[in-house]
């Protein structure tokens, strides 16, 4: 979700990129947002099967070290 | 009938309450069960299904027949367990299910049809035919079929809901609980202790096991008196915990007036707990199986732990002639208790051969069973069958029945956890680690001797204090019972007729079978079809019993068939409870604007948008519809002058250096270009290349924008901006912030708009210093405000913005205004109108599917630049010229009606699914054209202009011709706008 593709990335990069998404029963990265607080964007690392959250970091921190803007 | 000196109740208090009409007496303690058991009263419910004659069968909250309602009128409150209301002064009490009385059921004509009515009855006889399902059969079946029923009244009791936090939540105060709660205390813990029961101790009540060297009981009172003086924790009784959640959280019911009379004061009925625990000890116990042999659910019969319960903790006995039949060690205790305290025992039945009872003062008849029982509407005989097969009658008014413990595993498995089959034990335990931070103990756990539960709740203390960084403090164990639990299965005794495993729903031995039969073999299956395990007692009693006949049935192990889910509530929970503070006027917040009260004041009828609300329409004397009303606001608008608060829409202040190259980014045109003091129309769209909103943004200074949204969008285009400058580009310097609140915003619209501002603005204004789309400061009355010329009617306009607290007074003096030129306030009705005249999209239009090809905007978006939305806009499908494109639609007939929501389709073809050409979205009454007009989605509408189609509106009924057109009705050339 963070790393938006280039206009001209081709349709699959931007289907990718729009609708894929793994789904895996163990640890995977998320989005939320704490709408009705700071408004701040996170990136969640959750366990699906425990729903224990292991790991919280402002998106646009992760965006910054990322590095390239999209 | 009581039994002296027996009970924990208080014998000097008289309580008076009243069961179907009949005025009892009972005893300060008592529950309505226990109350009624002392009185010779055993009828309490009919069953579910067949309207069978039934009495208490347990003494705690798991009970399935003795289901009652409390209250009358509005503060009726249907399906209370007996076992668990507590009696007081002047109570009101009915029993359900049955009609025209408990002893005489006319439904219980339902029993004799048994043959009919077993398993998947209801799935196999009401198919056919279908539409006979919701007009005659499910009505019919539910009348008859019930619980008990709601009063139909808005509930007048009061509510609360409340949070908690702690270290150590210990869940059920029996010995296992009292003592983690103990050791947890000791420890410097922050301990919550909650139990549903009104009285802390769990079992040791209803014992005569000592503890140290005294009674239980009396021990536990010790315990509880020394935890309640603990500054680090909180007694919760009368609080059920009924459901376990992610990180901690628990869900917990406290019923906090439920057992007095006294409904007023302040204090609410019921309390829903959101309880978040660092640790957790599970104490529950276990409940009691029973056995299930033909007519085993006759009044009389109850659960063995249950008759010592009645006799040991309210002075109880249920019968007169009691006997005893168990798989189990523990059931003698049921028959020993009975017979110290004086009640004639007429047997001990054991089914295990090798049974030892020790100083039996009562007949012992080992590897028998009891295989039927006699009487009517309470139990009279049973019949028992030796090991030899002889058969043998006893004349008996109660039977102690008992098939083994369960322990109650409920809450470790409602994070999606499975328990674990216990062999030996023939029994579900809980899976150790299947709520994270949670540790089952005692009962709950598997452990049954008392001082097996003392020690197991320490150890519960000591490791919870030890997970969160405590020294655990040491606590002594008394001395206790430490009998082992010897038992053998027996679920179902042989032999014909029914044998009830769920009382509640009417669920035989037989029924389970035939499930199998018809393959419904998976324990989830049979549960759905048989509806084993369903409603308020969720099978706490049948679940283990039923699965072990399925598997038997299969050929299967019990492991391997399984349980069905526990899912919470463990006990029923009121909704009024979860949503307490939310009923009424409550349940949604309101947001009002500045001029609500003036607008309230003048007859408006008010209509929600989102959470705002906004008038509909303005009525004046002598208008007897809305139409007219609608018919002279936009009059006004046309014509006059008209004056409209649009506070609700979504305003957004952005500031900073690149506050353009953000709006550049998420409107598909472009703002960067913007002269500061202008105003742009601009169109946002989705990544997916779908419209997600559209509306102004005004250029205030080069780095100061103001965007509106409009009304139902701004949370969605709130949220969207802060993704895309947080998630995509965190290096932009640009801050917004909402202003909705902030500002009072009010439309003024109509040819005589400049003249309204020019009497209430400081400076006058003129067409060439305040062109169609300027914007900039103002003063009105000496208040700085903002000004906007902008138009959602088409008629010369403007937005005049002052901060929120003048709003009011500006409203008023607007009205005032207008009304001096022929004009006035506009609601809702006559803005749609509007717009609809010129063709202005709302959400009705953008409703998520439409793209900013199908409303014709597609060449808005800018191909000099990137935006959200840009690539997926171009897909093929989304621009392709079969899509169903926006127009204009006018009746053929001038006096034909027009519905939103209506399909279109060609004039010859059938008005059916395949045929349609596209929608309708906003029709209105145009009082400028003198008939209705719309605007929908057409199939290549653009390229259809003059074309006449079919209008079809399946729901209301309404069939007309339309003529497909330009979707601007009204001054086309767009010059008012400008003048």
């Amino acid at each position: 979700m963070l790393a938006r593709p280039e206009a001209t990335a081709g349709v699959e990069a931007w289907d990718d990129y729009l609708h894929l998404r793994e789904n895996p029963a163990g640890v995977t990265e998320e989005l939320w947002q704490h709408e009705a607080g700071c408004a701040a964007w996170l990136v969640v690392r959750r366990d699906t099967r425990t729903h224990e959250i292991s790991e919280v970091t402002l998106a646009a921190d992760v965006k910054r070290s990322m590095g390239v803007a999209s | 009938m009581r039994v002296a000196g027996k009970g924990l109740v208080d014998h000097g208090v008289r309580v008076r309450f009243r069961f179907d009409g009949v005025t009892y007496h009972g005893h300060a303690g008592d529950t309505v069960a226990s109350a009624l058991l002392a009185n010779g009263v055993n009828l309490m419910g009919r069953s579910f299904k067949y309207h069978r004659p039934r009495g208490v069968l347990t003494a705690g909250s798991e009970e399935p027949n003795a289901l009652i309602t409390v209250g009358e009128g509005a503060q009726a409150e249907p399906n209370l367990r007996a076992t668990q209301a507590e009696i007081y002064e002047g109570m009101v009490v009915r029993s359900q299910n049955a009609w025209p009385s408990l002893a005489f059921d006319v439904m219980a004509v339902n029993d004799l049809a048994a043959p009919f009515l077993g398993a998947g009855f209801y799935y196999k006889t009401f198919m056919w035919p279908k539409k006979f399902w919701e007009a005659i059969y499910e009505p019919v079946i539910r009348k008859a079929a019930g619980l008990g029923a709601l009063s139909g009244q808005s509930n007048t009791d009061t509510y609360e809901k409340a949070f908690a936090f702690c270290d150590l939540l210990v869940i059920g105060a029996g010995p296992t609980g009292l003592m983690a709660a103990l050791s947890a205390a000791r420890s410097g813990l922050d301990v919550i202790l909650a139990d549903e029961d009104s009285l802390m101790g769990g079992r040791l009540n209803s014992e005569t096991g000592a503890i140290g060297h005294q009674p239980g009981a009396v021990w536990a009172a010790q315990v509880v008196t020394e935890l309640a003086a603990m500054e680090n924790v909180r007694l919760m009784s009368r609080t059920t915990v009924t459901g376990a959640y992610d990180g901690g959280m628990y869900g917990a019911l406290e019923r906090v007036n439920q057992h007095t009379g006294q409904r007023t004061g302040g204090a609410p009925l019921e309390c829903f707990w959101r309880i978040s625990a660092k640790q957790s000890v599970l104490a529950a116990g276990a409940i009691e199986r029973p056995v299930a042999f033909q007519n085993n659910d006759r009044p009389g019969i109850m659960m063995a732990g249950a008759v010592r319960s009645y006799l040991n903790r309210w002075g109880v006995s249920p019968g007169k002639r009691v006997a005893v039949f168990g798989n189990n060690d523990d059931a003698q205790q049921t028959a020993r208790d009975l017979a110290k305290a004086g009640v004639h025992v007429v047997a001990l039945i054991d089914s295990r051969v090798d049974a030892v009872v020790r100083g039996a003062e009562f007949p012992v008849i080992t590897g028998a069973q009891v295989c039927n029982s006699g009487g009517r509407k309470a139990l009279e005989s049973i019949t028992f069958q030796r090991a030899s097969g002889q058969k043998d009658s006893l004349q008996v008014d109660c039977l102690a029945m008992s098939g083994g413990w369960n322990p109650t595993v409920n809450l470790t498995c409602h994070t999606g956890g499975r328990p674990t089959w216990r062999e030996d034990i023939q029994a579900f335990v809980p899976t150790a680690g299947a709520v994270a931070g949670l540790r089952a103990a005692g009962a709950c756990n598997g452990v049954f001797s008392t001082l097996g539960c003392l020690q197991d709740g320490v150890a519960a203390g000591k490791a919870a204090a030890k997970a969160l960084g405590k020294k655990p403090a040491d606590v002594d164990l008394p001395v206790a019972e430490n009998a082992p639990y010897r038992m053998s299965p027996l679920w179902a005794v042989a032999g014909k007729g029914r044998a009830w495993l769920d009382f509640q729903n009417d669920v035989s031995v037989k029924d389970v079978k035939q499930a199998a039969v018809e393959n419904f073999k998976s324990v989830e299956h049979m549960k759905r079809y048989t509806t084993q395990g369903m409603a308020t007692d969720q099978g706490k009693n049948s679940n283990v019993a039923a699965l072990a006949i399925l598997a038997d049935a299969t050929g299967r192990g019990i492991p391997e068939t399984g349980t069905t889910t526990f899912r919470p509530p463990y006990t029923p929970v009121s909704i009024a409870a979860m949503g307490a503070g939310s009923q009424g006027h409550g349940f949604a917040p309101e947001r009002w604007t500045t001029s609500h009260q003036a607008t309230v004041e003048r007859g408006a009828p008010m209509i929600e948008a989102g959470l705002w609300y906004r008038p509909s329409y303005f009525p004046k004397a002598g208008e007897s519809t809305w139409r007219e009303s609608c018919d002279r606001e936009v009059g006004y608008v046309r014509r006059a002058v008209g004056v409209c608060d649009v506070s609700t829409l979504g305003k957004i202040d952005i500031q900073g250096p690149d506050a353009a190259q953000l709006l550049d980014f998420v409107y598909t045109n472009m703002f960067s270009t913007l002269k500061v003091g202008r105003v742009r129309y601009g169109l946002m769209l989705r990544e997916d290349g779908h419209v997600m909103d559209d509306g102004t943004c005004a250029r205030l200074g080069a780095q100061h924008f103001v965007m509106t949204t409009t009304t139902a969008a701004a949370g969605n285009v709130m949220r969207h901006l802060e993704f895309v400058t947080q998630c995509l580009h965190p290096e932009w310097q640009v801050s917004f912030t909402s202003v909705t609140e902030q500002w009072a915003q009010f439309a003024i619209a109509g040819p005589k708009a400049r003249e309204v501002l020019n009497g209430l603005l400081d400076a006058p204004i003129d067409g060439e210093n305040w062109p169609f789309m300027a914007c900039g400061d103002v003063r009105v009355g000496g208040v700085a405000g903002r000004l906007f010329r902008i138009s959602f009617s088409g008629e010369h306009a403007y937005e005049l913005a002052v901060p929120s607290r003048y709003g009011a007074s500006l409203f008023d003096a607007l009205i005032k205004a207008a009304e001096a030129l022929g004009g006035g306030p506009y609601g809702m009705e006559a803005l749609n109108v509007l717009r609809i005249e010129k063709g202005f999209i709302t959400h009705a239009e953008i409703e998520g599917r439409a793209t900013a090809f199908d409303i014709g905007m597609g060449r808005m978006i800018s191909a000099k630049k990137d935006c959200v939305g840009k690539v997926m806009a171009a897909r093929e499908g989304l621009v392709a010229e079969e899509r169903p494109q926006l127009v204009g639609l006018k009746p053929v007939a001038v006096d034909a009606e027009l519905s939103a929501g209506a399909f279109l389709f060609d004039r010859a073809a059938d008005a059916v699914r395949v045929n349609h050409q596209g929608h309708v979205s906003s029709v209105g009454y145009s009082p400028e054209l003198g008939h209705m007009i719309g605007l929908g989605f057409l199939r290549r509408g653009p390229a259809r202009l003059g074309e006449i189609v079919r209008l079809v509106d399946h729901m209301r009924g309404i069939e007309t011709e339309v003529e497909i057109c330009n979707p601007v009705f009204v001054d086309a050339a767009g010059e008012r706008v400008r003048g």
